[in-house]
């Protein structure tokens, strides 16, 4: 007999309380000790040598024009990609062409592709010894080693972020709202403000600041086309590089937890938006297959 | 295998879904548990197969108390709502899958020997090799049956068998299904919310409301004296006509109906639609015809009682009535229940 | 069947698209395509198979190969602990699994060179062990897992909270042990999504970069991986030996691309109900 008021479940797998405990165990170690760890050494080595030289690099000027010009690059690559990702999720999710299939697979190739293969990939369309470059050069057009390379290098690794969030939603949704709201009279970009999108906001702004963290944190494409000249085409994971290898570790670390502060920010708003549903697509729960 | 529940008791967060339930199944019985949705049908069915644990009160598999048994050491044979088929398996990998990884060690020619015995039970021979995303749903539900009997189990459990299939393929199954019962004579248990299918199909039916069982019996025995209102409405179409019982009989209309027991006072009378005669001249409850529908098998009459009451009613094919005609009803088996 | 479709604005949607699309990512992965080929075949051939391109395969390859199959199964462990334990802190680590991802890679480089250095908190640990982990390919390897690791727990993870529970359920009323339907049940359901989180997380290996130049000793032959070399060869201004060897990435990077699709198209085989 077991009049007992505790409820207890049968065990699934994995649930032998032995089992359960050490695989909960080791996962917390091994989490603690990859994961965390680098987190909290930034903060640590960032501070070693006391409050007013973390100050002094952090509002060196150098540093804040290396913020200055990540948040620049931020500022463009950002939006644009915003606008491509909308554009490329419309007419993939809301038509059916040829070539579909093909090209999703292109927008997803910048997340293959290693950042320093793209890098070199456009020294050899602006560089002087690529497509553009000798053309660019007699009209005194500077983009490579200069802002605009920074720029477009940024938004090549990022190209995918925005359009891959909204495209499995997107297809979820299916058309129908889309149909209905045509049927109705509205026009195509009424249609797009007042129906889709509200239906899609979360996981726009979800793949938005996956977008601009990459951006910013961008270092091997960006190093490439940079030309890493001090107080100008630095950005702040160039400038990490830059003051490491001068010997100046804990500056380094300073900048570095600007980045690292950024980082936890935007795992923050990741859990924020998928607590609104953002960042998966959930199967419809079919009401049929709920047991009774 | 006979099946004793005592007083079992299951409670889900702040949710009372089994509220004390005490149930004997005789060995080789076909019982089907029969309620709404959130009646605590489908949570008693996993009590006894072991995938929930009782939060109070017992379960007896003949003299010993499993209760407390896990799911893989109680030896019965489930068939899940959605039949769970293993999509990476075939066919004949799933049948053979209980029988793989059982602690009695059987050599793969038994294996397969009673693989294919299996495969011809459920009438499916040569659908072995398939993967179940190539079957249809009633052949599924099959595999899932034949999977669930390769084990010997000492108890069948079927939750919401028929549940996902159309009509066609449901009534088919289910006449199979007591074939093989028939044949091999296993205690059975199982879920539906379908009282045709339970009544159809079951030795004995158990009709559960809110956590609780309302009344259990053969089908006749349910259909003939429903004990409730509840049990009454459930089980069929039924009309409800307001009254007073007076000296143990109740009065509605013109109408009296015997209704010994039932407390003095307001009333109400439940009647099936093919218990209600209807007459131009009284004696009996005036009502107006509001519609008449044509089926394949009747003509099914929608009437309003003097007091507002819908009715709806058989009348021959052959006879003539028209929407807006006045006339009276009476009843030829009527239910009092009070209120 | 092909419907007609009502809906506004394929051509300004799909002109953008393939505008964006042709100039941000063709165009130059053409361009560097169109270097590598004008070298000629023997030229080609002479810088992608030199010894020293050589090495930096192996060691880029062999340290990809070691950091994955770290991640398979830390990567599952922590997809399992997540999805199936309830635990104070789960949350937390659920949330931590993204750190790689979000942190910069040249941040990530710095930090863990600074914790496995001979002075630093793990590296001073190990070291008495006789273990050396900075400039070493175990360094690169330690990068590669760090950077890599939430690939395969996010592939796994939406697939094993999808699982249907009574599949489970049903094993268990046939008298499987958790090992046996772990093994025959579980994970061949989870086969498909482990192998596209794998491929995924080699892809990744073999293009990182930030995360690995810090904490890589970058010795010719030993610790230079191929992504260095490239960009060595362009600071010595050698385009045509940088274009060849990245040309080499990029075709190992469109192989992952190919078989992490195929991969993700089985994924998806089970989860249709049919």
């Amino acid at each position: 007999m077991s009049n007992l008021s505790t409820r207890r479940k049968p065990p699934r797998v994995g649930d032998a309380p032995l089992f359960r405990r050490s695989l909960i165990g080791i996962v917390l170690v091994l989490v603690a000790f990859v994961i965390v760890a680098p987190l909290v050494i930034i903060g640590v080595e960032a501070f070693s040598k006391g409050w007013q030289l973390y100050r002094d690099t952090v509002v060196h000027p150098d540093t804040l024009h290396a913020v200055m010009l990540t948040v620049l690059a931020a500022l463009i690559a950002v939006p644009v990609n915003t606008v491509f990702g909308i554009a490329a999720a419309w007419a993939i999710t809301k038509f059916d062409f040829w070539g579909k299939r093909f090209l999703l697979v292109v927008i997803e190739i910048p997340f293959s592709v290693s950042p320093i293969v793209a890098g070199v990939a456009y020294l050899f369309v602006y560089g002087l010894q690529g497509l553009f470059g000798p053309w660019l050069d007699a009209h005194d057009i500077k983009i490579l080693f200069a802002v605009p390379g920074i720029i477009i290098a940024s938004m090549f690794v990022t190209a995918p972020f925005v359009a891959r969030e909204l495209i499995p939603l997107m297809q979820a949704q299916g058309r129908d709202l889309e149909e209905a709201s045509t049927s109705l009279g509205a026009s195509g970009w009424r249609t797009f403000f007042a129906v889709t999108l509200p239906n899609v906001k979360w996981a726009l702004l979800y793949g938005v600041i996956l977008c601009n963290a990459r951006v910013m944190g961008e270092f091997g494409a960006v190093s490439v086309v940079s030309g890493n000249i001090r107080g100008q085409t630095n950005t702040l994971p160039l400038h990490i590089e830059l003051l490491y290898h001068d010997y100046n570790a804990t500056g380094a670390f300073a900048a570095a937890s600007i980045l690292a502060l950024i980082a936890v920010f935007t795992i923050i708003a990741k859990v924020a938006l998928e607590r609104q549903g953002a960042g998966r697509v959930r199967k419809q729960a079919n009401p049929a297959e709920k047991t009774s | 295998m006979k099946i004793h529940l005592e007083n079992v008791v299951k409670t889900f967060e702040s949710f009372r879904a089994v509220k004390g339930v005490s149930l004997d199944i005789e060995s080789g019985e076909l019982v089907a548990l029969l309620g709404p949705s959130g009646s605590g049908k489908t949570t008693i069915l996993r009590m006894v197969a072991g995938l929930e644990y009782a939060d109070g009160g017992a379960i007896y598999f003949g003299d010993q108390d499993a209760t407390d048994i896990p799911v893989r050491d109680r030896g019965v044979g489930f068939v899940f709502q959605h039949y769970a088929l293993f999509p990476h398996m075939t066919v004949a990998d799933n049948i053979a899958f209980g029988m793989k990884v059982s602690k009695v060690k059987r050599d793969k020619a038994a294996i397969d020997q009673r693989v294919t015995d299996l495969l011809r039970l459920v009438r499916l021979e040569g659908l072995g090799d398939r993967f179940p995303a190539q079957i249809s749903g009633g052949q599924r539900q099959r595999v899932a049956l034949a999977r669930a009997l390769a084990v010997d189990p000492k108890v069948l459990l079927l939750d919401e068998p028929f549940g996902a299939l159309d009509a066609n393929v449901r009534r088919d199954l289910r006449r199979w299904l007591r074939e093989i019962h028939s044949e091999l004579g296993i205690t059975t248990l199982f879920v539906t919310h379908d009282q045709e299918e339970a009544l159809d199909l079951a030795d004995r039916v158990v009709i559960l409301k809110d956590g609780q069982i309302v009344q259990q019996g053969t089908p006749e025995e349910v259909c003939r004296d429903p004990k409730s209102a509840f049990v009454m409405k459930f089980l069929g179409d039924a009309n409800v006509i307001a009254a007073d019982v007076r000296d143990g009989r109740a009065h509605a209309g013109g109408l009296s109906v015997e209704a010994a027991g039932v407390a003095e006072g307001r009333a109400e009378l439940y009647a099936r639609p093919s218990d209600i005669d209807w007459s131009e001249q009284g004696p009996g409850i005036a009502a107006e015809i509001t519609r008449v529908l044509d089926r394949a098998d009747g003509r099914r009459v929608l009437a309003t009682t003097g007091a507002g009451e819908a009715l709806e009613f058989d009348v021959e094919p052959e006879r003539v009535v028209k929407a807006g005609e006045t006339g009276f009803v009476t009843l030829r088996r009527a239910k009092v229940f009070g209120v | 069947m092909r419907r007609r479709n009502v809906l506004p604005g394929l051509p300004l949607s799909l002109g953008v698209t393939l505008f964006y699309v042709g100039l941000i990512v063709v165009l130059p992965l053409a361009a560097l395509a169109f270097k590598a080929a004008s070298l000629g075949f023997e030229d080609y051939w002479r810088i992608v198979s030199s010894s020293r391109s050589m090495a930096s395969y192996r060691v880029t390859v062999l340290s990809a190969l070691g950091a994955t199959a770290f991640n398979l199964f830390f990567g599952l462990a922590l997809a399992w602990v997540i999805t199936r334990y309830r635990f104070p802190g789960r949350r937390i680590v659920d949330a931590v699994v993204d750190l790689p991802f979000a942190l910069p890679t040249a941040v990530a480089g710095i930090a863990l060179t600074a914790l496995f250095a001979n002075s630093g908190w793990f590296g001073s640990v190990l070291e008495g062990f006789g273990i050396k982990v900075a400039y070493t390919p175990l360094g690169i390897m330690i990068a590669m897992c760090f950077t890599s690791l939430p690939f395969i727990v996010r592939t796994v993870q939406p697939v094993l909270e999808d699982l249907d529970p009574a599949l489970e359920e049903a094993a268990q009323s046939l008298g499987g042990s958790d090992w046996t339907i772990f093994r025959k049940v579980i994970l061949p359901l989870l086969a498909p999504a482990l192998l596209a989180g794998v491929s995924l997380s080699f892809a990744r290996c073999l293009g990182e970069f930030g995360a690995i130049i810090f904490i890589a000793g970058n010795q010719p032959m030993s610790t230079e991986i191929t992504a260095l070399l490239i960009f060595i060869r362009l600071e010595e201004y050698d385009y045509q030996a940088a274009a060849a060897i990245a040309s080499v990435l990029l075709l190992a990077a469109f192989f992952m691309l190919t078989v992490t699709n195929w991969l993700q198209a089985r994924a998806l085989r089970y989860t249709v109900k049919g």
